[in-house]
């Protein structure tokens, strides 16, 4: 069907799922070696790009509509709008110095 | 199968008859009904629990209910009205109905989903609904914790699940209509030449999508809460209370927008169909639709501006919750510049359309009141938060719903009513609306707080006015199920287009066929396109 | 502009009926071509996708407050939980998209016989995720880390909540396991029926975005909820 995304060969499909694995092995190796406040936006990093190459060749994303594109990074976007005006309130509710928080 | 061909020229309320095939339908004219009938049982229940509400009032003292039979009454009538009344309501009735053949479609997307989306509602609102039977529910349809989730002795569980389950029925809706829009459109069918009833049905939809899985998590939250002692929003293990407000004013703010775009998008129909005009500024009124939706997403904290929220978060929310106020303005003033120098005809579509103006303006205009910090730190949790976002809500969102329903009766079921009636009864929703409210505004700014069965006796004056209101809004909404009924049985039949208006709907029979179009639709113009042409026609 | 607009959005209306796909039977009423049902099919998978994104949204708002109000309880809670067993079934996880995205590629050419042991494969990977998961809960109850009246009373209250997240998160995230085993056994049904052809293969493509989100959420709890204090050491 015309429709449908092409045929991915099999070596790309397998190179992916190699680096996922590769991945998970780094993640865990990086969170072992004491890298300070950078721990977490290391292992923060090596998630996202592991869940870009799912979502980009396992669910398809690059052969998408750009419509579709765009209601995956809208759903981020609107995350990203419940996280940052969620921690506006927390992150300054220190800064009037009332006793408590 | 063979059959279709037959069925395509016959119309939706023909053959089959029986309820079997009523409850398995998959026609979205068909799914309309059976939720224009649910919803207005559940505003009739709803309503119940008002009258309750205002028979108390009537006095100063307590003397009706017991304080807590109180607690559950108002809490049932927010519940009840919110999430199973205005937040199905316009998109699920006339925008099942009428978004489809608006676009030149067959029907929705997925009609299956359409189906399953009417039934989860019905379990979802019959769970909630049980808990009256079940100890009530009292603690205000916001769940505030820790009360719900530690102190109260009411069925809360139950009464989060009802909702929680409701809430995908919210979001099937939303999905299916994204996608009817993006992907059902009829060829020429281009997004500027949308009705804008699909473009403010469209931002909801998005509302719906984006905002309904967070109350969902959050209610199951409060459920687990409650069942496993988990502690997430008990300050006794170091949880904050305050972050339910913050993860439930995520949804429940834009649930606004869900509940009032859809009425906007109502009035931009009637307002060029009694006007018979184009609406002035149609790409304005389509954007700010959108820009209601994405910005309705930024101010969920000014409902926390004495929740012991940051001030600095408390002046960011007040600034971003003014800027809502400029794409309604935008749709206020374009309608009225409609109808400026328009053929506006006096016929009851007109008295809504006016009256939804009127009242949504000043429910807008006090809600700037409110996004003020300081001006709410005197009037949070008054009567003037519940006059205020009942003139959205009631004023606005029911003003059009009705003003809706009347306008496409003919068209949904091929009968004329009685205008006259239709005109009496906008009148005495609009006199009652505000004999009822306004006096609110009033008592919430001489300090009356919500949520009490008793007051001192200085406010009774007012409170009378309100209740006295009440009745006069309860008849005005009676008596369309009067004569709406009536035509059902009486009325003339309707041609295809007894307004003269324009859009698809119109160019196919009263009440539609079956598959909607005879031929598949091919659009030429853009909406709204009342001038007479005077071109020669070629060929 | 305005043809620009149309052809970027338009989508469906842009088609012209395929004359054949009308003798389509999969092709339902409403739609004009088998191309505008499939593009309206992962449509509206993708849009299901961003409401799953904030339902699980909102308990990762719940987790970056708590977990920046009290670090401590995050870090000793997180040496609580087994590393191993979480890595090995994030592992597991990987090989079951691998075998799902074989098997719609399995659909997309018509190979029958491969696309079931795929799919039997992702669905064995799915168990013995939720076995693994299953034996890790049982852990922490032995441990009395489960929230509630019997949490351990030794450990700082606040550690609790970074229990409560933990159950919630993963529980739910295996709730989503379990719906996506019920989906796959639908679509084995579905395969073994012969309802799916290289013309028509949608519920297996859409199920195979479904599976792959529910791996992508795991891929964020995995470091997340059990690496957060891995370097400092128990």
């Amino acid at each position: 069907m015309s429709s449908a995304h092409p045929i991915t060969p099999v070596r790309v499909y397998l190179a992916v799922f190699v680096a996922l694995l590769v991945g998970t092995a780094l993640t865990v190796f990086a969170a072992s070696i004491d890298m300070g406040a950078m721990n977490t936006p290391v292992a923060l990093g090596i998630a996202v790009a592991k869940a870009s190459i799912v979502a980009i060749y396992f669910m398809g994303l690059r052969y998408t509509t750009p419509l579709t594109k765009v209601v995956a990074v809208a759903g981020l976007f609107w995350l990203f709008i419940m996280f940052g005006l969620s921690m506006s309130d927390y992150l300054t509710r220190s800064w009037m110095g009332v006793p408590g928080r | 199968m063979s059959s279709n061909v037959d069925v395509a020229n016959h119309s939706y309320l023909g053959a089959p008859y029986g309820l079997k095939s009523w409850l398995f339908t998959k026609d979205h004219k068909r799914i309309a009904i059976l939720y224009l009938i649910s919803v207005t049982i559940f505003f009739v229940i709803g309503g119940l629990f008002a009258a309750g509400i205002r028979a108390e009032l009537l006095t100063p003292e307590g003397d009706l209910w017991s304080s807590d039979t109180y607690n559950k009454l108002f809490t049932m009538h927010g519940v009840v009205m919110v999430f199973f009344f205005l937040v199905p309501s316009i998109p699920a009735t006339l925008g099942n109905f009428l978004m489809p053949i608006m676009i030149g479609a067959k029907d929705l997307a997925f009609p299956r989903i359409n189906l399953l989306s009417w039934y989860v509602y019905i379990v979802g609102a019959l769970i909630t609904l049980s808990v009256v039977f079940m100890g009530g529910l009292d603690t205000g349809w916001t769940f505030y914790t820790p009360y719900s989730s530690i102190s109260s002795h009411t069925a809360v569980s139950l009464a989060a699940i009802g909702v929680f389950i409701t809430g995908f029925s919210s979001i099937l809706t939303g999905l299916n209509f994204i996608v009817t829009v993006h992907r059902m459109r009829a060829p020429g069918m281009t997004w500027f030449r949308l009705p804008l009833f699909v473009w403010s049905n469209y931002a909801t939809s998005l509302v719906m999508v984006l905002g309904t899985p967070v109350v969902a998590i959050t209610l199951l939250l409060v459920f687990a809460e409650r069942t496993l002692h988990l502690g997430i929003f008990d300050p006794a293990v170091g949880g904050d209370p305050v972050l339910f407000q913050h993860l439930f004013w995520f949804y429940s703010h834009p649930a606004v927008y869900i509940m009032v775009l859809p009425g906007m998008g109502v009035i931009s129909e009637l307002v060029a169909a009694i006007s018979r005009k184009s609406v002035f500024g149609y790409a304005f009124v389509a954007f700010s639709s959108m820009a209601i939706a994405v910005l309705g997403f930024l101010v969920w904290g000014h409902h926390l501006f004495v929740s012991s929220q940051s001030i600095y978060a408390g002046m960011v929310f007040s600034v971003l919750s003014m800027l809502v106020a400029i794409p309604s303005a935008v749709k206020v003033f374009n309608w009225t510049a409609t109808m400026y120098k328009g053929a506006v005809s006096w016929d009851s579509t007109t008295y809504w359309v006016v009256g939804f103006i009127g009242l949504f303006t000043i429910g807008g205009l006090t809600g700037l009141f409110l996004a003020t910090m300081g001006m709410d730190i005197h009037l949070t949790d008054t009567y003037f938060v519940i006059a205020h976002f009942h003139y959205i809500m009631v004023g606005g969102t029911l003003m059009a719903y009705l003003g809706g329903l009347h306008f496409w009766w003919p068209k949904m079921t091929g009968r004329m009513f009685n205008d006259n009636l239709a005109k009496t009864s906008a009148v005495l929703v609009f006199i009652g609306f505000n004999l009822t409210f306004f006096p609110q505004f009033v008592l919430g700014y001489l300090g009356m707080p919500r949520r009490y069965h008793a007051y001192p006796p200085e406010f009774q004056v007012l409170n009378v006015l309100s209740t006295a209101g009440a009745t006069v809004l309860g008849l005005g909404y009676a008596l369309p199920a009067f004569y709406l009924i009536y035509s059902l049985f009486k009325g003339a039949k309707a041609p295809a287009n007894p307004w003269g208006a324009t859009g698809l709907e119109w160019e196919i029979p009263s009440p539609p066929p079956t598959l909607n179009f005879e031929q598949d639709p091919v659009v030429t113009e853009p909406a709204y396109h009342y001038q007479p042409t005077r071109e020669v026609h070629v060929g | 502009m305005a043809n620009a607009h149309e052809h970027a959005l338009a989508g469906g209306h842009a088609v012209v009926p395929a004359a054949d796909d009308h003798h389509n039977p999969n092709l339902q009423h409403h739609f004009y071509s088998m191309e505008q049902q499939f593009e309206a099919a992962t449509l509206g998978m993708w849009v299901f996708l961003v409401t799953e994104i904030m339902f699980f949204g909102g308990m990762f708002t719940a987790y970056l407050v708590y977990r920046t109000m009290y670090p401590e309880s995050w870090v000793a809670g997180s040496h609580e939980l087994n590393v191993p067993l979480g890595g090995i079934n994030t592992g597991v996880l990987i090989c079951s998209s691998f075998t799902m995205v074989m098997a719609v590629r399995c659909a997309q050419l018509g190979e029958k016989a491969k696309q079931i042991g795929y799919i039997l494969a992702t669905m064995v990977f799915g168990v013995a995720f939720l076995g693994i998961k299953a034996y890790e809960y049982a852990e922490k109850f032995h441990h009395h880390l489960v929230p509630g009246p019997h949490f351990n009373p030794a450990l700082p209250r606040s550690e609790q909540i970074f229990f409560a997240l933990y159950f919630m998160l993963t529980g739910v995230h295996a709730a989503h396991m379990i719906v996506g085993l019920g989906i796959m056994t639908t679509i084995l049904v579905m395969t073994l029926r012969n309802r799916f052809s290289p013309d028509y293969y949608t519920p297996v493509e859409i199920a195979g975005l479904y599976w792959h989100f529910v791996d992508i959420v795991w891929i964020f709890l995995f470091p997340l909820l059990y690496l957060i204090g891995y370097h400092v050491g128990a």
